[in-house]
Order: structure tokens, then C-alpha cells, then sequence
């Protein structure tokens, strides 16, 4: 196998141009630089490599060698095998960015069905072609929020991931945008509206809330949220688990003016955090402050529908340092997955999916809650994630279970110190009846 | 040469859907959240939605299509082998925040592939978390801040750059609130030093350059810019876009950067999935290493790999989790099949490649080149004379390009080229594909302009509206 195709006929096609040897062709690099040689190994062979990874693959235990519990918004989803089929096609996978629209329509013409489906999912006009993750989105959320009303106080709720709100810190710092955090009821876990009510104002540029939240709450008193928000001309801003939509509003139907969310679960593997998928939709008014590139149906010059990218004097390639944002490289091939996979689920099928992680949340709930010392530490309504607290110590619990198999709940409270003693459980359609009995009976045991 | 299938193929909404029953509300969500109408996703059958997506995949250029000499993308061809790897379950079905001792190999692979870049860019420590470019460099901008804040040297608000640059780099250092200030390149395509001298002073709190830059040509000065741009107290920002032209022949650590990113995706071969997953690790010297994203990746006395959290200078996190892993992985194996001796001889052939295609298109006199002769993996033409004669532009030449099932070059970048096509052909392109490329752009020269200027025609559409797309915005199928 070679993989340098012409290193067997350098020498001829170093004289044909002129040239000696290889060395001449890096003459400008100055002697004092030149680099030694590398400290690598030599390269090994296509059969040595992978015999080698596979030597590294074995020493991870994968969510099909252990069974997983954990949450902290990250969980597996059956990928359909037609989603897989789809991505493995060369020609989306080893395709560039569509600069070229002619020659990518069938890429366009996918990110344009996906700008339209988050579209829908979201009830927002718009989406754009995709965002690094959810917490990038959130940070680009934030500083469009100030682009388009110049404020700079933006809120959020204390219980989002630890990592999101770091992401989103580091994302404020250029233009200073002040950070206030609201609190979480501690019987409810859902946003405290009083503390809420009384930080929005005048100079309240967005404010975030996630449905459902990072304890896996239904934040359901939308309504009091958007009024309050509303008051101060403030944006509304919602974090979204694409899977929950299926059964309940999109944020559109209860005032938000940006969406955003994690679409890693649309048909992308858990990929150790990475395979993510920024979602990122908004209003129409918004559309020219858009971060991220946006794909648009015209026609070609013989009048025939077509596709490309479009309003790309927002993007950096364009404008340069006065750009919405900096991004280029997005999450082309996320994106793809995502939309095979609602068109594969369609309707029917995304809104089954929906129901299962949300009944499955509830019967998991159930379970636990009837094994001694474990009980559910907020009275609300959740989706397939939810807060269990325990009297013993739960990195134990977590120990223990392993020993058996399992992977127990995301220890939290070295985030939240008044949730001592909790774990945030997670469950998805994956699950079924034996597995949930099977945590039951070991918790039994720990 | 490509060729590709022409359909009309209707928009997933467009197909005839059988959705099944009514909507039942959950009872147990309060009303104000609770859905009660259907969702308006169609419902077709699977034989339907793979052929609507194998009929899109078919009318979309790729690598595997034929050669894609995007300049400064580096489009080289992917192994099948590191796409195989990155698919297996033991890698790709693992839970971030799993216990340690079941991630073992993940942090392997994360540990050894930061070495590896180290050793490869000749930097001291690297964070594998941007997911992109363009990422890397607005982490760069901020650590740049931090370092200069915990200097007691805050002050520094404006990065220089110079008017070569990628898009990306004037927005990544606005993003994190710099000032800009573009210099002008001198008339051989590179830095000028007197220039940079001026604007340096004690506000400066950065210089970022490509290297080579994106003409394609080595910044010989570069350690005369270094010393300069030290002496006035800034950081010096290494773009990593090029990276391939110099792989086992200089590293940027030498040359005196501080601060760099590479992009996987291009470099190290990981695909581009039509514009994502990338991965953008960013790599510093000692002096910045404190402020590196959390968390570290660590090797303990036992041998086994932890995640070191306890960073109390660090930035924080710039992505959730550890990066885009199985774009990392991809890269590990590529490095690992490739070998110092694989990787260095990549380079040269890239190198090669570019100057072999440059002096026969330029043997032809029909196109020109600006700024120095010699050239690293890319080369920057212009088609001025074209567009003077018979008013042939470089976008003209791209669609006529597509007829030939050629993929263009990047066009009208850098902008101080006038009707620029930038060709960065990489290592991967065999001879016959070069001399094609070549014999391609000659004839397209002599050719009859209202042809070239009506191209392209064998694609799936004719040339694009995108001044109608932004004029009259159809972004969703409910816009139409």
C-alpha cells in the first residue's frame, strides 16, 4: 500500500522542473530550523496498525460491556442502519465544505432538509447548518443576543453542565458580557422565578433556561418565564434535548427566540463526548446576525431549483474580523446523520422514540425509588434523566456497581454542594425491563 | 474524470408520507409544554429514504471522486483503514464521563497523540478539546489573554496579522476582543519586517502568521520575526492550516511560536465530512502550558492513564468533553501507519507535487504568478491576463473546471492576488492526475470565453443564483 503515490518518480519529476533533489525544494527554510529527525516510530503496516489498536480498543469497556446508567445530557440511542449507511457514503464523508455549489448540491441539498427539520422540531424559522456542541452554541447564543439588542447581561440557570458554563465563560470574554447565574428550587429543581423575575432587566441582553434541564426537569411554568422575559424586551433562549420534542412543544409554541441544543443523539455515536452536534435555530429577524453558514434553495441559470450556501457576507471567509462569528468548519457529517435519521424515524417514529425515553425515565424513576435508601430528590416531572439521592456514600455505589456490570448515576455533587449524596441517573430507549431489574437488584445489594 | 448523476430529486418533504393515527398528549406534562398536534416530519418507507440519500450522496463531489486541490484545505486522500478503526464499538460506544478504568484505551490513544503532535510541531503540550481550526485559534486568542493578564500585562488589546491571512484569524481574535491590525505583505509575498517593527509596541498582544503562508511561501525571516515580536512582550501565533508543507523539515517550536493549532482534518488526513466533525488541537510551549483546557491527560507511575482536573490557572473548557475523539483517533492511526519516515516523506511529495504542477501551468504563460517563485504545497495563480483579454474571471475558470469533472481550486483567496485560483494539489495525487489538472487549466485558457463563461454543464444544475439565494432567502422548506 502507498499512500504517496509520485514518491517513485520524484527524481524525474524533480529534473523536469529543474530541480536536484528534495532538499532544493526547501531551500528557503533557514539551516538553523531544519528539523532533525523526527522521534516517531517508523510507520507500520495497514495489518500492524490495526493489530495494534485492536490491543488498545480491548483495554475500554464499551456501553455494550457494561450497562449504563449515567447521565450528564449524554446518553446512547440505537442508530438506525440506515443512518450508518448513509454516513459511510464517501461522497458526504470525504467531501470538503460545498464552495462549489454545482458540484455538492446533493450535500446542500441534505443540510438544507436538516436546516429544515430543526426548523421544525425547534418551531423557529430558521436553523443553520450546525454549531461545534451545545455549549459553543450557547456561547455564540449569547454573543448574538448582545449583536442584536447591545446589552450585556446575560443569564443562566446555575444547573447547567459544569462544563457548558465554562465553555460559555470562555465565550464572554472578548466582549465582556456579564454572567448571572439563577438558582434552582431545591424541592422542585426547576428555575427559581422570583430570583429570575427580580435579575432580568433593562440591561438583560438573553436568558437561557434548557428543557429539560440538566437534572432532567421539565421547566413547564414556560409561560411565567417568557412574561417575564418579555417584559424587558430581553431574548428567550431555550436549550433543548431534540429527543424530548417528540411529546412536548417545540420552544417556538412557548416564545423563544433562539433554540439551540445538542443533536449528537440524531442518529451520531457517543464517541467518548465527541461526534457533536451544535443545533442552532432562531426567529427570521435574526437571521443576518447568525453565527455558522446557512444553506438556501434559488434557482440555476436555466431556471431550474438549486442549492447553496448563502448569506455568507456574515461569515469569516467574507468579512473577515467583522463576521458574526469566527466558525468554519462546523458538523457537516452530524448533520447528515441527523437528517437521515429523522427522515428514516419520520413523524410516527421520532414521536415513539420521544414517548419510550420519557416512559422509560419514568419506570426506571419507579424502580429505584422502591430500593431502601435511594430516593428521588425532586418532586417534578422528568424526562429520561433525574436526580436519586442515596444514604451511602455514592462513589461507593458507583464502585460496587461496576464490580457487577454497571454503570451507576454521575456523581453531581461536587457541583451542587446542597445535592450531597446524589447521582443523576439516565435512561434511553436502549433499556428495556431486564435491564432496569438488574440495576434494581444490584442497588439492593450495594 | 468525475461524473455526475443528474437527478431531480424531490425535497423529503415533497414525498408522498403515510403517518399513522393521531396525536396522544402525555397526560402527565403540565399543559403549558405539552405537545398535542403531530410533529410535521413525513413518513416514508426506508426503500425510499436510502434512495433519496443515495441519489443526493451521487450528485456530490469527494475525495474518492478524484483530485480536490482546494489551496490551504488540504484535501489529500483519507485511508479506508483509519474510517474502519474509528467505527469499532469499543471505541466509539464509550461514555465520557465513564469510570477511569474502563477508558483506559481512549486515554491511551489521547496521550500518545498528544506526544505525538508535540514531537511533530516541537511544542511542549497540547489540549486535543477545539473541535476545528478556527476553534484553535480563538482558544489561542484567549490563552493569549490569560497569559498576558496573569503578566499584569492586560493592557495588550490588538493583534497584528498580515493581509495574506485566513478569514479565520481576524474573526477568531475579534471573537475574543482584539483590536486589528492588518500589515501589508512586501512585494515578494511575505512579512514585512519593517512594517511589523512599526506597529509592535507595548500594546501589541499578538502576531499570528501561517507558515508557509498562504501563497504557499516560507517566511524565511521568521526567526528575525520571532525575536521581534518577542522582544515587544506579544505572543507569537502559529496557524497550523499549512502544516503539511513542512512535516519532518522544520517545526514551528523551533522557529519560535508560541502558541499553535493544527487541523487534523487536513494534516493528518481525518476526513472532512463536508465541512465537519474537524478537530483543531492546540499546542504551546512551557510558559503557557498552566492555562491549557481541562482536563489533562495523564500517565501515572503504574502506567495507567488518568484525567488530571486540578488545574487552577487553567481556562476551563472550550468544548464539551475531550474533543471530537474519533476524528483524534483517526489522526492516531494515520501517525502511527505513516511513521516519522511516512509523514516527512509526505511532506516533500506535497511540496513536490505543488512546485511540479506551478512550473508547467506557469511553462504555459497563459496564467501568471505574483510574489516569489519558489513555493511550499501551494501555489497562488492569477488569471488577470484572462479577464483583461476576454474577460474570462477565476470563478469562470472553477465551473469550467467542473466539466471536465475537475474539482476547482480555491478561488479569489488570498485577496492581495487579483483573480486569484489557489491549488494545493497534496501528496496523494498520482502524476497522470497532475498532468491532467494541468493540461485541463491550459486548454481552458484558449477556449472560446463563452463557453468557460457558461460553464458549468455537465453538473447537476447550471451555474447557481446565489445572489438571488440572499436576495430572496429560502432557508427552509416552509420558506418556499
Amino acid at each position: 500500500m502507498n499512500l504517496v503515490p509520485n514518491s517513485c518518480l520524484k527524481d524525474s519529476m524533480l529534473k523536469e522542473i529543474g530541480f536536484n533533489k528534495i532538499d532544493d525544494l526547501f531551500f528557503d527554510i533557514p539551516n538553523q530550523i531544519k528539523a532533525k529527525e523526527l522521534n516517531l516510530p517508523l510507520g507500520l503496516s495497514q495489518q500492524e496498525t490495526e493489530k495494534k489498536l485492536r490491543e488498545i480498543a480491548y483495554k475500554n469497556q464499551s456501553v455494550y460491556d457494561v450497562l449504563s446508567f449515567r447521565g450528564g445530557g449524554i446518553k446512547p440511542h440505537y442508530i438506525p442502519a440506515v443512518v450508518k449507511s448513509v454516513i459511510s457514503r464517501a461522497e458526504f464523508f470525504t467531501a470538503y465544505t460545498p464552495y462549489q455549489s454545482e458540484a455538492s448540491q446533493g450535500f446542500l441539498q441534505a443540510m438544507f432538509e436538516y436546516q429544515s427539520l430543526i426548523a421544525e422540531l425547534t418551531g423557529m424559522d430558521v436553523a443553520n447548518a450546525s454549531l461545534y456542541d451545545c455549549a459553543t452554541a450557547l456561547g455564540e447564543a449569547a454573543l448574538i443576543s448582545t449583536r442584536i439588542n447591545g446589552r450585556k447581561k446575560f443569564l443562566i440557570p446555575r444547573n447547567i453542565s459544569w462544563e457548558k458554563k465554562s465553555v460559555l465563560k470562555n465565550y464572554l470574554k472578548g466582549p465582556n458580557i456579564e454572567l448571572i447565574e439563577t438558582p434552582f428550587d431545591i424541592k422542585t429543581g426547576k428555575i427559581d422565578l422570583d430570583h429570575l423575575e427580580k435579575n432580568v432587566d433593562e440591561n438583560t441582553s438573553g436568558v437561557y433556561i434548557e428543557n429539560p434541564n440538566f437534572f432532567g426537569i421539565f421547566e413547564d411554568d414556560v409561560d411565567k418565564i417568557q412574561d417575564i422575559i418579555k417584559n424587558k424586551d430581553a431574548l428567550f433562549i431555550v436549550g433543548i434535548d431534540p429527543i424530548s420534542l417528540g411529546i412536548t412543544k417545540s420552544p417556538g409554541e412557548y416564545g423563544a427566540d433562539i433554540v439551540i441544543g445538542e443533536g449528537r443523539a440524531l442518529g451520531n455515536f457517543i464517541d467518548f463526548g465527541g461526534s457533536s452536534l451544535g443545533i442552532f435555530a432562531s426567529k427570521k429577524e435574526y437571521v443576518r446576525q447568525m453565527p455558522g453558514r446557512l444553506i438556501g434553495l434559488t434557482k440555476d441559470k436555466g431556471g431550474k431549483r438549486a442549492f447553496c450556501m448563502t448569506l455568507q457576507t456574515r461569515e469569516q471567509h467574507i468579512r473577515r474580523g467583522k463576521a458574526t462569528s469566527n466558525i468554519c468548519t462546523n458538523e457537516g457529517l452530524c448533520a447528515i446523520a441527523a437528517v437521515s435519521f429523522l427522515s428514516v424515524l419520520g413523524g410516527d417514529g421520532f414521536e415513539n422514540l420521544s414517548r419510550i425515553n420519557f416512559e422509560n425515565g419514568q419506570i426506571l424513576a419507579s424502580k429505584i425509588k422502591t430500593v431502601n435508601g435511594f430516593k428521588m430528590m425532586f418532586d417534578s416531572i422528568h424526562f429520561n434523566e433525574f436526580v436519586v439521592k442515596c444514604d451511602k456514600d455514592q462513589t461507593l455505589v458507583n464502585q460496587k456497581l461496576l464490580k457487577k456490570g454497571i454503570q451507576g448515576g454521575l456523581v453531581i455533587d461536587n457541583w451542587y454542594e446542597e445535592l450531597s449524596n446524589c447521582m443523576l441517573f439516565g435512561t434511553t430507549e436502549l433499556h428495556c425491563e431486564s435491564d432496569f431489574d438488574e440495576i434494581v437488584s444490584a442497588l439492593k445489594e450495594v | 474524470m468525475y461524473k455526475s448523476a443528474v437527478y431531480e430529486e424531490p425535497l423529503f418533504s415533497e414525498m408522498i408520507s403515510c403517518t399513522k393515527g393521531k396525536f396522544k398528549p402525555v397526560d402527565l406534562l403540565k399543559k403549558t409544554i405539552q405537545r398535542t398536534t403531530k410533529l410535521n416530519i413525513p413518513d416514508v418507507d426506508e426503500t425510499q429514504v436510502v434512495r433519496h440519500f443515495h441519489r443526493l450522496s451521487q450528485m456530490n463531489f469527494c475525495i474518492d471522486s478524484g483530485i480536490y486541490p482546494l489551496g490551504s484545505c488540504t484535501m489529500k486522500y483519507n485511508p479506508k483503514i483509519c474510517e474502519q478503526i474509528a467505527s469499532w464499538e469499543k471505541f466509539v460506544c464509550t461514555h465520557p464521563y465513564q469510570d477511569i478504568s474502563t477508558i483506559q484505551g481512549n486515554l491511551q490513544i489521547m496521550f500518545e497523540l498528544e506526544k505525538m503532535l508535540c514531537e511533530i510541531s516541537g511544542m511542549d503540550s497540547f489540549t486535543l478539546q477545539p473541535a476545528a481550526g478556527a476553534h484553535g485559534e480563538f482558544l489561542g486568542m484567549l490563552l493569549t489573554r490569560t497569559y498576558h493578564q496573569y503578566n499584569n500585562d492586560g493592557k495588550r488589546d490588538e493583534v497584528i496579522l498580515p493581509d495574506t491571512s485566513h478569514g479565520t484569524n481576524p474573526a477568531s481574535a475579534t471573537m475574543a476582543g482584539y483590536k486589528l491590525i492588518e500589515i501589508p505583505s512586501t512585494k515578494d509575498g511575505t512579512v514585512d519586517l519593517g512594517y511589523l517593527e512599526k506597529t509592535l509596541s507595548d500594546n501589541t498582544a499578538c502576531f499570528m502568521l501561517t507558515n508557509p503562508n498562504t501563497l504557499g511561501i516560507f517566511e524565511s525571516d521568521i526567526i528575525e520575526i520571532a525575536k521581534m515580536v518577542h522582544k515587544a512582550g506579544a505572543i507569537l501565533y502559529y496557524d497550523g492550516a499549512n502544516m503539511n508543507a513542512i512535516m519532518g523539515k522544520a517545526r514551528p517550536g523551533d522557529m519560535g511560536f508560541d502558541i499553535v493549532h493544527i487541523n487534523l482534518h487536513k494534516t493528518f488526513s481525518t476526513p472532512h465530512g463536508g465541512g465537519g466533525p474537524g478537530s483543531g488541537p492546540v499546542g504551546v510551549k512551557t510558559s503557557l502550558e498552566k492555562f491549557l483546557p481541562i482536563p489533562k491527560v495523564i500517565k501515572t507511575k503504574d502506567g495507567s492513564y488518568n484525567l488530571d482536573y486540578n488545574k487552577p490557572e487553567s481556562i476551563g473548557k472550550i468544548k464539551e468533553f475531550f474533543g471530537n475523539f474519533s476524528v483524534l483517533l483517526k489522526a492516531y492511526v494515520y501517525i502511527t501507519m505513516m511513521g516519522r519516515d511516512g509523514l516527512k516523506e509526505a511532506s516533500e511529495i506535497a511540496v513536490l507535487n505543488s512546485n511540479y504542477m506551478k512550473e508547467k501551468i506557469l511553462d504555459s504563460k497563459k496564467y501568471s504568478m505574483p510574489y516569489k517563485d519558489i513555493r511550499k504545497h501551494e501555489f497562488v495563480l492569477s488569471c488577470e491576463k484572462l479577464l483583461q483579454e476576454k474577460k474570462v474571471r477565476a470563478m469562470d475558470i472553477a465551473k469550467r473546471l467542473l466539466d471536465y469533472g475537475l474539482h476547482p481550486p480555491t478561488i479569489y483567496f488570498p485577496l492581495i492576488v487579483k483573480e486569484a485560483l489557489m491549488i494545493e494539489p497534496t501528496e496523494t495525487e498520482s502524476k497522470d492526475y497532475l498532468d491532467r489538472y494541468v493540461e485541463t487549466l491550459i486548454k481552458i485558457a484558449d477556449e472560446d470565453s463563452e463557453i468557460v463563461k457558461n460553464a458549468p454543464n455537465n453538473s447537476p444544475v447550471k451555474r447557481v443564483d446565489e445572489v438571488g439565494a440572499t436576495k430572496n432567502q429560502v432557508l427552509t422548506w416552509n420558506m418556499i
